[in-house]
Formats: C-alpha cells, sequence, structure tokens
C-alpha cells in the first residue's frame, strides 16, 4: 500500500471515530495527563483493536499486521495530528508484547497478545524498587514455587506507572536465594487483582498520581506465567527496554512538534515573538527537533544486524530528554506569569495546559528509563570504551 | 522517506577516504607539501564527486561529498578542496549558465586547477552584502572593490566572484584569473593555519565578455542556494573535527594516569566525554539526513536553507564544544602548540564565523517560524 493511501485511511478513521462520546478525548491523556478519562481511553483502545491499529508493527502470526516502518511512523504521525489521546495501552503493546513475541513461549504468546492487541488488558512495569532504581540489579523482591508449581512473590516495587489502571504487572525478582547482582533473577507476569497485592498511589508534583507502590504478600500467579528461564530474567529485562527505543518514539516527536507549534502561537500571541532572546530560543527549539528526528530515522534505518555500537541509538534518549525538558522552560518563559496559573480543564485553555505539562512532567523525562547521569554512563562506557569507575 | 543509511559504496569511500588522509595529512607540514597532496586527491577522483558526468564528474551527490568533508575535517588537511569543490564548484553548478558550466567544471573535476569564490564577507551571498562592483566596458567588464578575506587567496588559481552589476542588473558571477591585471593580492597572517586567506583588492580588473557566467536574473538564487549547500557541507566538516576532539580526548586521557588511575576513569571526565559524543551525534544525523534529502531533490529552496541552518548551528556548536573540552581535558598538554587540540580549536573557531554565525541562523529560523503570514 502506497504510503499517502494509507495516510488517508488513518486520517479518515480518526475524523470518524475520535468524535462524538470520544470527542473529549482530543489531546488528552498523554505523560503528565494520565489521569485523564482512563476508561474511555480504554473503550478507546478498543474501538482501535477493531480498527485494526493495534499492533502494527507485530507478525502477522501473532495478530499484528506486519507494516514496514515506513507505514508505522505514517501511523504514529496520523494519529498524533488527529489529536488522539494517549495510548493507556502502551506499556503491554510496545514493551510486553515485542518482549514476549521474542522470547515468550508459544503457550505465552497465545494467552496474552490478544488481551494487549484487543485492548482487554492493561499491563505495569515492575522494575523498580526502593532500594533499587538507577541500580536495578539490587533487586529485593523474592519470588519462589511452592509445591504445585505457582510462583510466588514478597517484597515492593514502587513508581509502577499506572499500576491502578492495569491487569497485569511484569515483575523482575530474585528467584535464587543469595544470590547477588545480575544473576539469580526471574521475569514474572503476576496479576494484579489479587488479595495478595496491594496498590498505593503516590502523588506526582503535579498533583497527579500516575504512579503508584506495588506491595507484594505471597502474591501469587502461575507456574508458567514465566518469560525466559528461571535466573534468565536480566536478559528478558535487558531485551524489554531495547523496545523502548522503537517506533513510538518517532511518533512521540510528532507531540513535540506539535507542543513546539503551540508555542510558537502563544508566543505570537502574546508578544513574546518579538523579544530577540526568545527568538534565539524558539529557533533553538526547532533546530534540536530536527536533531531528534534525523537521529531518530538513523536509528531505524542503519542495518540492525551490525554489533558494532550503534551511537545514534545511545545518544537518543539522553538527547530528546533534554530537548524536551529546555521546551517546557522556554514555554514558560514564552508564557511569562500567567503560567502561574493552573489551566483549567475546558477547551480554551487546551493549549496552556499542554504547555504547563510539557514544563513539570519533563521533570521526570530525565529521571525515568536511566537518568541523565545513568545515560551519560552508558554512552561513555559503551560508547567511547571509557574504563568503570 | 529518504533513507538515511549508507550503501556499500559510501561506506567504502569513507573508509578510503580516511585511510589515505591518516596516513597524508598535512596540517602539520610545511606549506611546499600542500600541492602534492591535492595532486594526490586529484588523482583519487575526489574533486569529481558532486560533478555530474556530462561536466566530467562522478555524478555523486551531496552523501558522498559529506563524507569526505567529515574526513577533511577530521585531518584537517590543508588542501584546495573546500574552496575549489564545495565553494567554487557549488557556485558554478548552481549560479552560472549552462555554456560556462560545459566549460569550467571540468578543470575543477580533475582537480588540475584550484579555485575559490568570492561573496560578502564571511561568505555572505545576499546581494546587499557583496563588496565588489561590476561595470560594463566595452563589451566586456571591469571589477572594482576589495575582498578583505579571500580563503585560499594566496594559492587559487581562479575566483568566482560575485559583484554587483552598476546600473541595476542584480548579482552577476564572473571568473577571474588570480594572475588577472589590476588585481593585488596581499596574503593574512591568520590563526589558523590550515585555512589560509589573503586580502584581495580589484583595482580595475578588465574582463571580456565571456567572464561573465551566469544567466542575468538568475545569479541571486543560485548563489543562495550554492551558499545554503556549502554551509551543509562545512557542517560535516565540523561534525569531522569535532569527532577527532573526542577521540583525542579518549586517548589521552586512557594513557594519563593521576591519583593512581587513568584520567578518564573519573566521572566527571566521562560525562563530559559523553557529552561530546551527544552533540557529535545529533549534529552528524541532521548532516546525513540533509544530504539524503538534498540528494533526493526532496527539498525546496526554503526548506534547504532551513535545514542546512539546523545542521550549521549544531556542528558549530558541538565542534566549539568539543574543541574547547579537549584542551581543557588535556590539562597543560592541551594549552601547547605540539598537541593537535588547539589546531581544532582555531578551526571550530574559524568554522563558527564563515556562511553565517548560529545568532544569524538562528534569527532567518526565527523569522521563517514565527513572522509568517
Ligand atoms: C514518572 C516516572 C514513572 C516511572 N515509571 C516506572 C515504572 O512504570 N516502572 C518502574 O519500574 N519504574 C518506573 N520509574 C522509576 C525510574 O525508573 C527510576 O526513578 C529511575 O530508574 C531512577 O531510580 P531512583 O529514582 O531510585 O533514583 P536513584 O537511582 O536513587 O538516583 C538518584 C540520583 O543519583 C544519580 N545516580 C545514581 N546512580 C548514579 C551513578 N552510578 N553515577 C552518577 N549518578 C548516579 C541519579 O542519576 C539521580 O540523579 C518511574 C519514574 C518516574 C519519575
Amino acid at each position: 500500500m502506497d504510503e499517502s493511501t494509507f495516510r488517508k485511511e488513518v486520517a479518515d478513521w480518526m475524523a470518524a471515530r475520535l468524535s462524538g462520546r470520544f470527542a473529549c478525548l482530543k489531546h488528552r491523556g498523554g505523560p503528565g495527563d494520565e489521569e485523564a478519562w482512563p476508561a474511555l481511553r480504554k473503550e478507546w483502545e478498543q474501538e482501535m483493536a477493531a480498527g485494526g491499529w493495534v499492533g502494527l508493527g507485530w507478525p502477522q502470526a501473532h495478530g499484528g499486521r506486519d507494516l514496514p516502518l515506513a507505514l508505522q511512523l505514517a501511523f504514529h504521525e496520523e494519529y498524533v495530528r488527529a489529536g488522539g489521546p494517549g495510548r493507556i495501552g502502551h506499556i503491554g503493546e510496545t514493551l510486553l508484547a515485542p518482549t514476549l513475541i521474542a522470547l515468550g513461549t508459544p503457550e505465552l504468546q497465545r494467552r496474552f497478545l490478544p488481551g494487549i492487541r484487543e485492548g482487554r488488558e492493561y499491563w505495569a512495569q515492575g522494575y523498580s524498587e526502593p532500594g533499587a532504581g538507577s541500580d536495578l540489579a539490587a533487586i529485593t523482591t523474592r519470588c519462589w514455587q511452592d509445591e504445585d508449581g505457582n510462583w510466588r512473590l514478597q517484597g515492593q516495587k514502587v513508581w509502577t506507572s499506572l499500576a491502578h489502571e492495569s491487569d497485569w504487572i511484569f515483575v523482575l525478582a530474585r528467584s535464587t536465594p543469595g544470590s547477588a547482582g545480575r544473576e539469580g533473577l526471574s521475569f514474572l507476569l503476576v496479576p494484579l487483582d489479587q488479595p495478595g497485592i496491594e496498590i498505593h498511589p503516590i502523588r506526582q508534583m503535579t498533583g497527579e498520581a500516575e504512579f503508584n507502590s506495588v506491595f507484594f504478600d505471597g502474591a501469587v500467579t502461575d507456574a508458567d506465567c514465566i518469560v525466559g528461564k528461571p535466573g534468565e530474567g536480566w536478559k528478558v529485562a535487558m531485551a524489554l527496554l531495547g523496545f523502548e527505543r522503537g517506533v513510538s518514539t518517532l511518533g512521540q516527536q510528532m507531540h513535540f512538534s506539535h507542543e513546539l507549534q503551540l508555542l510558537i502561537d502563544a508566543a505570537r500571541a502574546n508578544g513574546a515573538a518579538r523579544d530577540p532572546v526568545i527568538r534565539q530560543r524558539i529557533a533553538d527549539a526547532w533546530i534540536g527537533l530536527r536533531g531528534l528526528r534525523d537521529n531518530g530515522l538513523r536509528m531505524l534505518e542503519e542495518d540492525t544486524g551490525s554489533t558494532t555500537v550503534r551511537p545514534e541509538a545511545l545518544i537518543y534518549k539522553y538527547a530528546w530528554s533534554n530537548w524536551h525538558r529546555a521546551l517546557g522552560e522556554l514555554a514558560m518563559d514564552v508564557i511569562g506569569v500567567a503560567g502561574d496559573v493552573r489551566a483549567g480543564e475546558d477547551a480554551g485553555s487546551d493549549a496552556l495546559r499542554r504547555l504547563q505539562q510539557v514544563f513539570f512532567f519533563s521533570r521526570a523525562d530525565t529521571i525515568y528509563a536511566g537518568t541523565n547521569e545513568i545515560q551519560l554512563n552508558i554512552i561513555a562506557e559503551r560508547g567511547l570504551g571509557m574504563p568503570r569507575g | 522517506m529518504s533513507s538515511l543509511a549508507l550503501n556499500d559504496e559510501q561506506r567504502a569511500l569513507r573508509e578510503t577516504v580516511a585511510d589515505f588522509l591518516a596516513g597524508h595529512g598535512n596540517a602539520r607540514k610545511e606549506a611546499d607539501s600542500d600541492a602534492g597532496l591535492w595532486r594526490s586527491i586529484a588523482e583519487l577522483g575526489w574533486a569529481a564527486v558532486q560533478v555530474p558526468e556530462e561536466f566530467g564528474g562522478l555524478g555523486l551527490g551531496a552523501v558522498e561529498l559529506a563524507l569526505l568533508m567529515e574526513e577533511m575535517g577530521r585531518s584537517l588537511a590543508r588542501t584546495p578542496f573546500f574552496a575549489t569543490v564545495v565553494l567554487a564548484q557549488g557556485a558554478l553548478l548552481h549560479a552560472a549558465g549552462e555554456a560556462a558550466r560545459q566549460r569550467c567544471l571540468p578543470a575543477l573535476a580533475e582537480g588540475t586547477r584550484s579555485a575559490t569564490l568570492i561573496l560578502g564577507p564571511g561568505l555572505d551571498a545576499r546581494a546587499g552584502s557583496l563588496t565588489l562592483h561590476a561595470r560594463r566596458d566595452g563589451e566586456g567588464w571591469r571589477l572594482e572593490g576589495e575582498s578583505a578575506q579571500v580563503l585560499d587567496g594566496s594559492s587559487a588559481e581562479l575566483a568566482y566572484v560575485a559583484a554587483r552589476v552598476e546600473g541595476g542588473d542584480g548579482v552577476a558571477l564572473f571568473e577571474v584569473p588570480a594572475d588577472a591585471a589590476g588585481l593585488q593580492r596581499t596574503a593574512l597572517e591568520v590563526w589558523d593555519l590550515t585555512r589560509p586567506q589573503a586580502h584581495w583588492r580589484f583595482a580595475g580588473v578588465s574582463l571580456d565578455a565571456a567572464a561573465r557566467l551566469d544567466v542575468p536574473g538568475s545569479a541571486a538564487a543560485g548563489l543562495a542556494r550554492a551558499q545554503a549547500l556549502a554551509m551543509l557541507q562545512l557542517a560535516a566538516e565540523q561534525v569531522g573535527g569535532a569527532a577527532q576532539c573526542l577521540a583525542l580526548t579518549t586517548a589521552y586521557t586512557a594513557e594519563r594516569v593521576q591519583f593512581g588511575r587513568a584520567v578518564a576513569s573519573f566521572q566527571a571526565v566521562k560525562h563530559r566525554c559523553a557529552e561530546m559524543m551527544v552533540r557529535i551525534e545529533t549534529a552528524r544525523s541532521v548532516v546525513r539526513g540533509v544530504a539524503a534529502r538534498v540528494a533526493a531533490a526532496s527539498l525546496d529552496d526554503a526548506a534547504l536553507a532551513a535545514e542546512a541552518a539546523a545542521a550549521r548551528v549544531l556542528a558549530t556548536e558541538a565542534y566549539r564544544y568539543c574543541a574547547q573540552e579537549a584542551i581543557q581535558l588535556h590539562g597543560g598538554v592541551g594549552f601547547t602548540w605540539e598537541y593537535d587540540p588547539q589546531m581544532h580549536f582555531k578551526r571550530a573557531q574559524w568554522a563558527s564565523q564563515w556562511l553565517g554565525t548560529p545568532r544569524l541562523l538562528r534569527e532567518a529560523l526565527a523569522a521563517q517560524l514565527l513572522d509568517a503570514a
């Protein structure tokens, strides 16, 4: 199918479906706005699934469409252009599903992929713990098998995004007693709705509670709800993180570009566009976005078969998160004192609300998925071969 | 979506160029070796990459040229390549008429002649900044004025010169032999010894009619396009220089021991090297992307100007940052003549002022983004 026909198909579908009872979801539910209409956003995911828009890049054998990269990218761009809401199913669709397809057994694939693809089951990521953040291998949550083979878990996860909206959680836990570091970990799939699990919201600086503490007190899951073998959890966990830099990051750039446009409109409306320093910074933001885009294209296009270090992939997370944070600062400098006042929920406050979200929520961008400092360590050690400290 | 991935030929070209320049770089040699290096480069065919086959070239494009420029920047080679290939050929390709291209390009593609380009100060192509004037003189022309800083001004055999035509005929492009009567050239003592410059005074230089190369009315737009493409290639060169600063720094700090350990193992040092890499790779991605889109002919003039400006700003900032960090992280030896960081520091400074400074380029972008109706 040629790209422009495909784009039109997406745009037409979005125009027809993101209306009526879904109209209020336009531009909602993105980072920093996760509390907007969660139940309705799940229904929207099902609408999307029925339209065939979930699992675009998955192999057809797993119910996906196996679309080429260019069309996946085109979909993300048209989706954002149409104001498509934040994807509440992204942890399942873009992180767990590719991991199951790559490393899961056929039974696990059959059991879990349909729920993700059809927007029926939602997933949370249970990696971080109070004592294991940047040093993820310091995990102490324990897991063991009962006589019937079922897995039990004991411990605490923290900063778990959307756990309160999720049905399942994938958990990295220590299965070999007395083991340390990357050895002896297992990657389990655990249902959240059970007596052995408690979820406590944690209020964020934005006032919302997108993330949670998840307590496991003898929580249970089936014997076969493990990806990889017992003790191989680290390998699986890292493979999953590798999928964080997929095509979806290019979709994210459409959000960025839309945010920059909101900022430009705001600057033109309030006269900030005449300030020479603001002008320089807006130009820099545009230049930085070109950098992210070409870097992202290079990352996705260069042959992935090579074993050599891919510099453009190594720098990507650090580059986009810091660009986004700077965009938030610029937005607030453009808005001025009016930025002190929390934007309302009405449609007229849409732009202001989004720009405030960029400013506040982007403080998290440089923390989750590997902090700035950890990213620089990785770049220096893997990218430049510099010695460990 | 034009591909950013390099094909096998492009990878091979990059390796050949890198290997050759690693062995034959002349940045620290006496100037009398320069002619030999240029001859070798010409024999390798590199001066012909972007010239279409009908004019005796290889008919490759911006991607290959950018790979060459990146390696030139890494080695700081002192050759007529930038002035002859990027500037002079570029002006001919985009601002000269068909007959003039036919006549002038083959020698430049073969590398049998070296050339330079004269626009306004800092290679500003805008008509208002041109400092030379052309007056009709019988069938021919007479050029007057000064160009304070001409790249390769002492060594170039030919100059392609943009001048304002007196009497309202806009901008014209002329070919001027460097030994023309009435042309006075004075070598300048420059900080960046790998980018020689001279002052040129045109005290009534007479040219015959054929010396005017443009199709009247089209030179200004053609020169603007040539300038944007030169910005892209200069950015590629800056990326190469910045990458070399990082390579020098990781090599030196891996060897240098203080407090009983390699300096490279200190996190403060590692993070700064990582930051260098982030800036280099971002600039490299944009250079690669813009070059691919130029090769695919998918950019109109406004988009080309904007994208080339983005590449230039990123590369300029990256190179200055990396050169300055290279000096700092080398410690005392970084301040010596003997070690290479100083040469990159000077080249980075040079490059930051030609073909549009970051401040001007940002303002031009801001105008596109903010002032449109
Ligand atoms: C909004 C948000 C959502 C999240 N969602 C999830 C989720 O869904 N699931 C999940 O598992 N986790 C999630 N996280 C957790 C996130 O992955 C961790 O916060 C992150 O890994 C950092 O760990 P930490 O918070 O313990 O900070 P720490 O590791 O304690 O770091 C504190 C500071 O020390 C620095 N530091 C640490 N080690 C080094 C070092 N070696 N060198 C230099 N500096 C260092 C850090 O960079 C940081 O500045 C989320 C976090 C946020 C903010």
